[in-house]
């Protein structure tokens, strides 16, 4: 499973994901996102071990901003590695999903 | 932070200017609201102040002004009316506006006061009638960002690129991202907004489908298409549209100002021509264009219109281009300059070029039998010369049959007021060109035809009122190449033929047996036949059963064919089909007992070898079983010669032929290939000869028959219907 599902307590989640978002995870992923979305009025995604990131996989992100949105849960994303930094900087997506974004002084170099 | 201060008090300062020159301006209008230069200052001045807003990122400002321009900009083009009840709503709009700018130099940073956002919106669905679109929300804005003239003044020199991309393109392997990436290695995207407006809901979103939109504000020096090359790949999962920067439209301006004015060059050319489209744009135009033609469900526009619509070329580009058309065209028609020449001279010169033809042919014979390779190469670009000659020299005689088609309009105004008929005449295709020997010819068999329409086919005003038609009828003349031929054809909206009244004549003129068991199109057929009328009261226009048989024999005489096709209530449609020319064609050399035969190349279909798998024959019944379908067949060398050469079993081919919707093979021994065809008409002595049109000389000295191969079809089909049919 590329994504580990922490509880912190009742209706918060942290949610870990592991890998590639990609087409060929997305149908997966989007299965656990969804269950979680259902079930919790508080979601923590880390993003710190996505090791690839495509228009499949921003995709599930703008899916789970919007819902969460519709849905008043509460959504952050957190530890954002460098494959989601440079596509959020490329769609210029930053504003839109409001979440801090940490960088490493060297991620560019790496 | 002092340079901010200052550039805010600048800011400060420059509003209340202009929104104190808006007022004045307003005031003005009331008493003269036609004063063009004063409506453009009022433009210029919510323009600026939304501008300078959006420097300092002022949305409210922003959102308000971007209606009250959008308005103005109506009322500049004279799209919109200005009148006592929108002076005061601007001026409402003005007053709030000078708020809105004092809250935001107060208070940068605080959200707007309920107060002044329901006074944005109100004056918003004043002033352009609707409720205010809600722009600032999330991504997806893209009017603003899209809307040319009014837009951004920041994007003035940015592309604008937008994608939508299919649900498959993420199935079909595409990376919407790996495109812009290649994207910005092209130059900078100032700005990228993506959207998804129709991504389902949780439960219903596939998260392999795509739903993404992107637009994207790119500056670059890179032609448009350089850039449309990017999403090449993309093509068929995406709708690309890419709207050339505004700053580029000055560029696009006088490059169509330096266009050449020798000849006239279609909208979709010129703006190929000059960059501002692509390849795509144009045929994805014309595609469309195209389809609304078919489907008759919107009004066909034209090509210009959709380019706009689409968002690839804005609308002032298309403007100069179709200017710059209109003046090329009169410069075209003022300086064309015509010689007239004697018809005899110039009939002469097309004989000498048959003739120039059929030696070139000679020569290559000669060359190709003593093999001299290199006087090979010097044939084969004369040849191609000869081959040049021919062609100019038959345009010369292709004339515009719009000039034939124009004195119909008389006989259709004189012969409507005798019947006392409302019929309008359209024309169309009248640029299509033939050989002037044709339409000489071709003037009396559409004369015939057309009255044929006005007489018997448009009903009278009362009647067509009483079967809901306008009173007023039109006939259509329409013309148009199609394979070799030119295709004419007279189109009425009146009654359509009644099969019931034709049937009973001809059985009472025993043109038929009451038990007949035609056709619906055999029926309609029967009014070429001799001595047919329908109509009971023969008038001096016609009625009088002589003609249709004679514009049918008219127009096989010029190697054409006619053919109707009618609708009770709604016309009848009548084609005629003619070859381009009579002097020259491209023919397929086939022989037969030794005897070589041309087939004008037009309508050989196919040729196959008569021992292949897929093709059968069927000696006693007549018929060849190619691949499933019976098809007649002749073999030439016994239907010309005697059918005793049956001895020597040689190999054998079929060269399928076609004729409209008719097809037959013909069974012949060998097959030349192409030959340039000079045709010859046969003497008096042969005119009643059938199945052969005329003759050519070879380039050996031969002769060669030139086949009628509408007769020989008749010919195979009649004789495969006499085997097949049941003894009776």
């Amino acid at each position: 499973m590329s994504i580990e599902v922490k509880q912190l307590k009742k209706a918060v989640a942290n949610l870990v994901v592991a890998g590639e978002m990609t087409i060929y995870t997305a149908l997966e992923q989007k299965t656990v996102f969804s269950k979680c979305l259902d079930h919790n009025k508080e979601l923590q995604i880390d993003l710190s071990a996505v090791s690839e990131i495509d228009s499949a996989g921003l995709q599930l992100l703008l899916l789970l901003k919007r819902e969460a949105n519709q849905r008043h849960i509460k959504l952050s994303l957190i530890n954002h590695s460098q494959a989601v930094v440079e596509v959020f900087e490329l769609l210029n997506l930053g504003n839109h999903f409001g979440d801090p974004i940490v960088l490493s002084a060297n991620w560019k170099s790496t | 932070m002092s340079d901010f201060d200052s550039a805010l008090k600048i800011f400060a300062q420059e509003a209340e200017q202009l929104l104190q020159d808006m007022e004045s301006a307003l005031l003005t209008l009331e008493t003269d609201p036609n004063d063009g230069e004063t409506i453009n200052s009022l433009f210029r001045a919510m323009h600026t102040i939304k501008g300078s807003a959006g420097l300092f990122g002022f949305n409210p400002i922003v959102a308000f002004t971007h209606e009250a321009e959008s308005v103005l900009d109506k009322v500049r083009n004279g799209e919109q009316a200005i009148d006592a009840g929108l002076i005061s709503v601007l001026l409402d709009s003005k007053d709030h506006t000078a708020k809105l700018v004092e809250h935001c130099l107060n208070c940068p940073d605080a959200a707007l006061p309920d107060e002044l956002a329901a006074t944005s919106s109100s004056l918003i669905q004043r002033l352009t009638g609707k409720s205010p679109a809600h722009t600032l929300q999330s991504t997806d804005i893209p009017s603003p960002l899209l809307s040319e003239g009014g837009g951004n003044m920041s994007l003035d020199d940015s592309w604008l690129i937008s994608l939508d991309f299919k649900y498959d393109a993420l199935r079909n392997g595409m990376d919407p991202l790996s495109f812009l990436r290649y994207l910005k290695t092209l130059g900078e995207i100032k700005d990228i907004l993506t959207f998804f407006p129709d991504m389902p809901q949780d439960a219903e979103m596939n998260p392999e489908s795509c739903y993404l939109h992107f637009k994207i504000a790119f500056n670059s020096d890179a032609s448009k298409q350089t850039i449309e090359a990017v999403f090449e790949f993309a093509a068929d999962d995406c709708d690309i549209k890419i709207l050339p920067p505004n700053s580029k439209v000055n560029d696009y301006l006088q490059l169509l100002d330096a266009l050449d004015e020798d000849h006239v060059s279609r909208l979709g050319d010129m703006l190929l021509q000059i960059g501002a489209l692509t390849a795509n744009d144009v045929t994805h135009a014309l595609n469309r264009q195209a389809r609304a033609r078919q489907t008759d469900m919107e009004p066909v526009k034209p090509i210009g219109e959709i380019l706009i619509e689409q968002q690839v070329v804005q609308q002032p580009v298309v403007d100069q281009a179709l200017k710059k058309q209109e003046q090329t065209k009169q410069k075209v028609a003022a300086e064309s300059n015509y010689i007239r020449v004697d018809a005899g001279k110039l009939g002469h010169l097309i004989n000498l070029v048959g003739e120039l033809v059929i030696s070139s042919a000679a020569m290559n014979l000669i060359v190709d039998r003593h093999g001299l390779s290199d006087a090979g190469d010097v044939a084969a670009s004369m040849n191609s010369l000869v081959n040049a000659i021919r062609d100019t020299a038959l345009e010369l005689r292709m004339v515009q049959i719009g000039e034939t088609f124009s004195r119909f309009r008389r006989v259709v105004r004189d012969v409507s007021n005798e019947l006392g008929k409302e019929i309008e005449l359209k024309i169309y295709g009248g640029e299509t060109e033939l050989d002037k020997t044709v339409v000489e010819k071709i003037n009396d068999p559409l004369t015939h035809l057309i009255r044929n329409s006005l007489d018997h086919g448009i009903e009278s005003p009362e009647q067509r009122l009483a079967a809901g038609k306008p009173a007023q009828g039109s006939v259509q003349l329409n013309a148009y190449h199609e394979s070799g031929h030119i295709v004419i054809q007279i189109a009425d909206d009146g009654a359509g033929l009644d099969s019931e009244k034709i049937v009973a004549k001809a059985i009472a003129n025993g043109l038929i047996k009451p038990d007949h068991g035609l056709s619906q199109q055999e029926i309609y057929n029967l009014i070429f036949a001799a001595g047919l009328s329908t109509k009971e009261q023969a008038t001096n226009l016609s009625g009088r059963g002589v003609g249709m048989d004679v514009v049918k024999k008219n127009i096989e005489a010029l190697r054409g064919s006619v053919s109707i096709a009618s609708f009770p209530g709604e016309g009848t449609t009548i084609s005629i089909k003619l070859p381009l020319t009579l002097a020259i064609i491209d023919g397929f050399m086939v022989g037969a007992n030794e005897v070589r035969y041309i087939i004008p190349l037009n309508m050989v279909d196919e040729c196959i070898e008569m021992d292949a798998r897929e093709c059968e024959i069927n000696e006693t019944e007549h018929y060849i079983n190619l691949r499933g379908h019976a098809l007649p067949y002749l073999r030439l060398g016994d239907y010309f010669h005697d059918p005793k050469t049956e001895s020597a079993k040689k190999r054998e081919s079929v060269v399928v032929v076609k004729f409209g919707q008719d097809k037959a093979g013909l069974v012949v021994d060998a097959l030349h290939g192409e030959h340039q065809t000079v045709i010859k008409p046969l003497g008096k002595l042969f005119e009643k000869l059938k199945c052969i049109t005329g003759a050519t000389v070879l380039g050996d000295g031969n002769v060669a028959l030139i086949l009628d191969v509408q007769g020989l079809i008749e010919t195979a089909i009649t004789r495969r219907k006499r085997t097949a049919a049941p003894p009776a």
